[in-house]
């Protein structure tokens, strides 16, 4: 089987070197088939393991292939853990992977940079394979780093563009902020258990809990408080989380397929991941989890609200995987880590959807990405209207949807959690169905029904996008539909998870949520005495009638509550407050450091300071070399004579 | 009895005066060189008193050494002098400066 693994992860790596390093050699066509080819060797390999896994209960592996360094009996090694958890993570994101490998034939047809374009994501599917493959917090840094590199590079693909610069520099150092405190909390886990490897880390879990760091006097923290916390502020950063969310929506300057496959299924859901993955450590620390949970809920709720007001298609799908990953986050913080994941798996399909389909809309309307300029879509693109309604439907939680099965068995997860902050959470996630419905269901109607509002040249050329762009989307459409009936019970109420997720029995909020789980179909009927559902309907229906059927009474609501609009229009001010305090306090202290420290200091005082002094010291000096004979006979005898003092008298 | 102490006061006589008159002279370099030349004997001096009051002959033989080269030297100091002369005319030492900074 170790040879199955190794091929899963480096067949994307040798097709990315390949395409991107072959130029002319393999040329366009070459570049996108040996991508498609390693990474759906990848998939069809990655799906064989999770069937064995499924079906042949076949035992977890965990093992070394490679040792990297030995450094003073701490061993760096490459390798894998494969349970159920990664193996299902590798399922996930080998097939989106390579669907959007197949819809990138199609939209990026006329771009310059397509083989290099096809070379980034290859490596992104390897980079992220590391990462959830890892045995060990090494591999798992390299990974996220890695993947973190190929999110910078394509945020940034069109590099000519000033704006597409600066978001991939802004999610670059956003991330940077998260990554100091993941590389704290790995410092931290190293420190208390001596080891990086999952195993023995999560066998001396305990040791963790014991410890105390001291900090002054009698104050001490509980270092796996501590630790549980840095590494998620690691996650936040990756999951953009509040305050560390803002380079997502920005990171909608990259190309289309980028945001589905990288900005909303799978690179962010990285840090969702990484707590799961963690579950043993996090168990141990309320406090971490209960901060968990209210920065989800927050994210959750607030994010949501923005997607209201955006016009950018994109942006729109883009706040609502900000939401979405909150939703994922909240149920990590309430211990339902099987629905923080299984949320995870549903929202990977049906966002890549809704990235996808919005994408083949953006193809359409000549890259035109503005809500307010389309409309009535419907009957030129048939196959988009009815897969992107399939992944609206799923995103706002419709039962029988992929998206129902998750959101509601985690909401009902937080329902159950007595944990420090669940009332507040349990309001975000209620709030946010509603908001979720809200702002799909208008962004929906703006794109697919209503007016045409494009101009008149665009809408001469209106068809539907090509079969590249379209099998992906229908391939989407089809788990995101259909997924949750036959993974809801084992992967939520089963034991899916046994011994890749770990949840102290007090904890375990799924336990008494299962009480009430009689299979799937009973749950779907169950969903109408639950208010979810009537909250969705409460969004849809206040969708269709501020922005379908009375559209003036949306520009009305936009007059009478101009300040929240304007909030909302400011994201909060979060950017206002990184430039004008963080941004102009950096460069502030920069430039202090740079006139004071640098010019004054280092040029001015040590480097021509001593040259002068050299030279100061030489022009008196000179005084004493006076070229007469006698003056330096003097200065001999006066030094014989001093010699021969010091000799007697010493 | 002439004894040794009077011997070597006279040796530190001789040195003394060739002390002063190396950087009492301003005027005259070939005084310069007979003054050095004098504190070379000074030395030497010693090197028979002493060689005298310890009875051991090495020190007798040492003076002949160094008066050989002394005499070498007293020549080459003399032939650099002439081309000194030739090229400035002057010996006066205080017109030699030329290596002041």
């Amino acid at each position: 089987m170790q040879s199955i693994y190794l091929t899963i992860v480096l067949a994307p790596l040798l097709a990315s070197i390949i395409a991107g390093l072959g130029g002319k050699a393999i040329g366009r066509v070459g570049a996108h088939s040996i991508t498609i080819l390693g990474v759906a060797i990848s998939c069809a390999l990655s799906f064989y393991v999770l069937y064995r896994f499924l079906f042949e209960d076949m035992a977890p592996f965990n093992g070394a292939v490679y040792t990297w360094l030995l450094s003073d009996g701490l061993q760096m090694q490459v390798g894998f853990l494969i349970d159920h958890l990664s193996a299902l993570m590798m399922a996930v994101v080998t097939f989106v992977s390579l669907m959007v490998h197949i819809y990138t034939i199609g939209y990026m047809q006329d771009d310059d940079g397509y083989q290099r374009f096809f070379s980034y994501i290859s490596l992104f599917t390897f980079s992220m394979l590391m990462l959830v493959m890892s045995n060990n917090f090494l591999q798992l840094f390299f990974g996220w780093e890695a993947v973190g590199v190929v999110s910078y590079l394509l945020i940034g693909f069109w590099y000519t563009r000033p704006t597409a610069i600066f978001a991939s520099l802004k999610a670059f150092l956003v991330n940077r902020i998260g990554d100091f405190g993941f590389v704290l909390g790995i410092a931290a886990v190293l420190r208390y258990t001596g080891s990086l490897d999952y195993a023995t880390v999560f066998g001396h879990a305990n040791q963790i809990a014991a410890a105390q760091i001291h900090i002054t006097g009698t104050v001490s923290w509980s270092a796996i408080t501590f630790t549980c916390i840095c590494l998620f502020i690691g996650a936040m950063g990756k999951s953009a989380q509040v305050p560390l969310h803002v380079w997502l929506p920005d990171s909608m300057e990259g190309p289309t397929p980028i945001s589905a496959l990288i900005h909303a299924a799978t690179m962010v859901t990285a840090g969702i991941f990484m707590v799961a993955r963690m579950s043993p450590l996090f168990e141990l620390s309320e406090t971490a989890l209960s901060f968990v949970l209210v920065i989800g809920a927050t994210t959750a709720f607030f994010m949501g609200l923005i997607g209201i007001v955006s016009n950018d298609i994109k942006r729109v799908v883009a706040y609502s995987t900000l939401s979405q990953l909150g939703y994922m986050t909240v149920a990590l913080g309430a211990s339902a880590y099987s629905a923080g994941i299984f949320h995870l798996m549903t929202h990977a399909f049906f966002k890549a959807l809704l990235f996808l389909a919005a994408g083949s809309v953006i193809i359409a309307m000549h890259h035109e990405q503005d809500m307010r300029k389309m409309g009535g879509l419907r009957k030129y693109m048939p196959i988009t209207y009815w897969t992107f309604l399939v992944g609206c439907l799923a995103l706002i939680g419709f039962p029988g949807t992929a998206g129902f099965f998750s959101k509601d068995s985690l909401i009902d997860a937080v329902g159950a959690s007595h944990r420090l902050g669940s009332p507040y959470a349990y309001f975000c996630v209620l709030a946010g169905v509603f908001i979720t419905a809200l702002y799909t269901f208008r962004m929906f109607i703006m794109t697919f029904l209503g007016k045409e509002r494009m101009d008149h040249h665009t809408q001469e050329h209106l068809h539907e996008s090509p079969w590249v762009v379209t099998v992906p989307l229908v391939l989407l459409a089809i788990p995101s539909a259909l997924i949750g009936w036959f993974t809801v019970k084992p992967m939520l109420y089963g034991n899916f998870f046994e011994g890749a997720i770990h949840v102290a029995p007090a904890n375990n909020v799924l336990e008494r949520v299962a009480e009430e789980f009689h299979g799937p179909g009973a749950f779907v009927l169950s969903a109408f005495m639950h208010w979810p559902i009537w909250f969705a309907a409460a969004g849809v229906f206040t969708a269709y009638l501020f922005y379908f059927w009375k559209p003036e009474l949306s520009e009305r609501a936009q007059r009478s509550f101009k300040w929240l609009y304007t909030i909302l229009i400011d994201k909060y001010g979060f950017d206002w407050f990184n430039e004008h305090v963080i941004m102009a306090g950096a460069r502030l202290l920069g430039g202090g450091l740079w006139r004071f420290g640098d010019q004054i200091v280092i040029d001015d005082g040590l480097v021509n300071g001593s040259a002068r002094t050299v030279g100061w010291l030489g022009s008196v000096m000179r005084y004493a070399q006076s070229g007469y004979l006698y003056h330096y006979a003097f200065a001999m005898i006066l030094g014989l004579a001093s010699l021969l003092m010091w000799l007697i008298w010493r | 009895m002439i004894t040794l102490t009077y011997v070597l006061a006279l040796s530190g006589i001789l040195f003394a005066i060739g002390v002063a008159g190396v950087f009492l002279n301003r005027k005259n370099i070939i005084v310069l060189l007979m003054c050095i030349e004098l504190m070379l004997l000074a030395v030497n001096f010693n090197f028979v008193a002493f060689s005298r009051y310890r009875g051991d002959i090495s020190g007798q033989i040492f003076v002949f050494f160094i008066l050989t080269v002394a005499a070498a030297e007293a020549a080459i100091g003399l032939a650099i002098l002439v081309v000194l002369f030739r090229e400035r005319s002057s010996i006066d030492v205080e017109d030699l400066d030329t290596l002041q900074g």
